[in-house]
């Protein structure tokens, strides 16, 4: 346990200052949204109900937000202690991008003063896959908040408390593989009722798995991303080593996951869509090129003690897992003729809002609370 | 300890448990809702059509819904499209010059309206039952007082039928449902109620399919007598048979509609979306049924965790 620490340092520095103006901006944004429609800030329509704030915050901003899950699944199902030191920030990186999620959900609904309605046992709808998405996210929010405790109990030096937590902390910590496990998945899933308004170069009955394989991915490429990020930024030493052999997970799985959706798409037929010269097959190559780039680097051992390589492995797998994720739910989203959408700036800048807290308050809770490794090289 | 090929591959494995465990019956088709013998809907016939929108009026007034303005002056409801404000609508197809009624090379008009799917997207997609499907008369009813505002039924629905109020504090859905007040009421729909033609026809969805498949067996120009307002009604008119399209459509698409569409222009070119005979429905819950199985996989999953979890932290705390 000792061997995370709090940081310390000024809070007000010029990043946060910056994510600051614009969490203002987003604010102000969002009260015009409260009075005058979900429609006076966004350019969504009937046809194109779901933007950036579904695609973005909840389906790529979840995924993101996968490190917690992805750590948890090597350190306590695969027995990989050794990892144990990245796990509280891959979890508090969790715990923001979940929360924020959640957040924006409530901003666009439409009818947000009966959200709660999703937890009332008469309106459940047990047949609906986004009541299993809200209930799944609403729960794991809950959990990761719970595993995210100790480091609050460590700093007030609660001692008792702290051996509570950490006795029953398997629990949750089991819960909260399973709720990842379902609610990633099912982000997939929501798309299948869609049907043909979604391209066959993403609609497929292998959504579930797809989007399941690409969250663990970019769980893992988000952890070692940010933990150059976070070395480099609070001028910490790097933590190569681990970092190298955490990124020779990734490509593994990103070539499982190419079998399945090219085998899938070969299988189908529609693999030819990609080359027919539109946008759509524009951004399927994108996508697919960003997922080679890892493979490629990483696979190459001598790349694994470079953290500039992996660093940019990692970055790309990110871009890949969060462009298929665009893809599949606005670029192959097609309700019929006559229908356009593109981001609005208010919706765009509510977005940067939300992305501005995740940063200002990882930022803040690094210094304060014992969340960083500060270990052997120290 | 290096990280394994097979460690690896247990590791997905296991976190996929869910979707492996029952492959096969990921796919199996579940026995999906059939139309019911009391099932109320409209047959549009677009032949029968003059496009005089009294419908579209008739709409509004017994729904309450406001007028919709899309030209600078305001001057009349001019709605160009079904939207929050309006929940049914007369749109022309027309072809070049576009003389000849109900030709592929001339013009047609077309009616829309919520499908009363007899299996729907937007009832399954709906996470807070704000959706309902009438279990005798088979309408597909809105309720603000559940519903979360999402839009998923908006994303689910083929036809994009319901709608939102874009720009309300306090939005909700709007769809056609079959003036179900009315019907409560002994009355028809009011759309079907003003149709001074015949061209949108109220009843029993069994007796309409009769009555479509008479329709289609027509000889064109040949006098023929076709009800008014609803098909148990005596008023009748008299007119030659239009020259239809071979096809009724809503009666197989998309696991079938409570609206059935008969013209004289192919429905493609009318803007009705090309669906297989399945409903995305049971696709949809087809597979998460499939994964979940009544929520004993994800049960025994947590099981496996809570005991591996346990174990793998005991360890590290010695």
């Amino acid at each position: 346990m000792a061997d995370n620490k709090p940081l310390g340092g000024k809070i007000l520095t010029k990043p946060f200052l910056v994510c600051l103006v614009i969490l203002a901006i987003a604010g102000i944004l969002l009260i015009k949204r409260l009075i005058f429609g979900v429609g006076s800030v966004t350019n969504l329509t009937d046809g194109y109900p779901w933007g950036i704030w579904i695609a973005y915050d909840v389906v790529v901003g979840t995924a993101l937000a996968c490190g917690g899950y992805a750590m948890a699944l090597l350190i306590y199902v695969l027995n990989k202690g050794e990892y144990y030191p990245l796990i509280r920030s891959a979890i508090l990186t969790s715990v923001f991008g979940y929360t924020l999620a959640g957040v924006s959900i409530f901003f666009d609904v439409g009818r947000y003063w009966q959200l709660h309605n999703m937890f009332l046992p008469w309106f459940s709808q047990i047949n609906s896959i986004l009541f299993e998405v809200g209930v799944c996210i609403a729960l794991y929010v809950l959990v990761l908040w719970i595993e995210f405790t100790p480091s609050f109990l460590e700093k007030w030096k609660t001692e008792k408390y702290l051996k509570i937590a950490n006795k029953f902390m398997f629990i949750f910590i089991a819960i909260g593989i399973l709720l990842p496990t379902m609610h990633q998945s099912s982000l997939g899933s929501l798309l299948i009722i869609a049907g043909q308004k979604v391209s066959p170069l993403w609609q497929t009955n292998l959504l579930p798995l797809l989007f399941l394989t690409t969250a663990i991915t970019m769980g893992y490429s988000i952890v070692v991303m940010e933990s150059i990020l976070s070395s480099l930024g609070f001028r910490m030493p790097l933590e190569t080593p681990i970092l190298g052999k955490l990124s020779k997970i990734i490509p593994r799985l990103i070539v499982f996951y190419l079998v399945v959706r090219f085998g899938e798409l070969i299988y189908r037929g529609q693999l030819g869509l990609a080359l027919n010269g539109d946008f759509k097959g524009f951004m399927f190559i994108v996508e697919n090129i960003l997922y080679l780039i890892p493979v490629v680097i990483l696979f190459q051992s001598k790349n694994l003690t470079k953290p500039r390589m992996i660093f940019i492995a990692a970055v790309s797998m990110l871009l890949a897992g969060s462009v298929y994720r665009f893809n599949a739910f606005l670029v192959g989203f097609d309700p019929g003729p006559g229908w356009h959408y593109f981001p609005s700036f208010s919706e765009t800048m509510i977005t940067l809002g939300f992305i501005s807290i995740e940063i200002m308050g990882y930022l803040y809770l690094v210094k304060k609370l014992p969340v960083l490794p500060v270990l052997r090289h120290t | 300890m290096d990280l394994k090929r097979r460690d690896f591959i247990k590791g997905v494995a296991c976190s996929s448990l869910l979707l492996a465990a029952d492959a096969p019956s990921v796919f199996a088709a579940e026995p999906r809702k059939t139309l019911s013998s009391d099932a109320l809907g409209i047959l549009y016939d677009a032949t029968l059509c003059v496009g005089c929108k009294a419908c579209v009026a008739a709409c509004k007034q017994n729904n309450d819904m406001p007028p919709d303005h899309t030209t600078e002056e305001k001057l009349y409801d001019d709605p160009i499209d079904l939207s929050g404000k309006t929940l049914n609508i007369i749109k022309l197809y027309k072809h070049g010059a576009g003389t000849e009624k109900d030709n592929e090379t001339g013009y047609s008009y077309i009616k829309r309206h919520c499908m009363h799917c007899i299996d729907p997207s937007c009832i399954s997609a709906c996470p807070v039952k704000a959706l309902t499907k009438n279990p005798k008369n088979g309408i597909v009813e809105y309720n603000k007082d559940a519903c979360v505002g999402c839009r998923y039924c908006q994303l689910a629905c083929p036809y994009n039928i319901p709608k939102f109020e874009w720009l309300e504090a306090f939005p909700q859905i709007r769809k056609c449902q079959l003036c179900s007040h009315l019907i409560k009421k002994g009355k028809i729909s009011a759309c079907c109620d003003v149709c001074p033609t015949g061209a949108s026809l109220f009843g029993n969805v069994n007796d309409l399919l009769k009555e479509a498949k008479r329709r289609l067996e027509m000889k064109p120009g040949e006098e023929n007598v076709f009800p008014v307002a609803s098909i148990n009604s005596k008023d009748t008119t008299a007119r030659p048979a239009g020259k239809y399209f071979q096809h009724i459509y809503g009666e197989k698409e998309g696991g079938g509609t409570q609206v059935l569409f008969l013209a004289g222009v192919s429905h493609e070119k009318l803007g009705l979306p090309k669906l297989s005979d399945r409903a995305d429905a049971a696709v949809s819950e087809g597979i998460q049924h499939g994964i979940y199985k009544g929520m004993i996989g994800p049960v025994a999953l947590l099981a496996g965790l809570l005991f591996t979890v346990y174990k793998n932290t005991k360890k590290d705390d010695k």
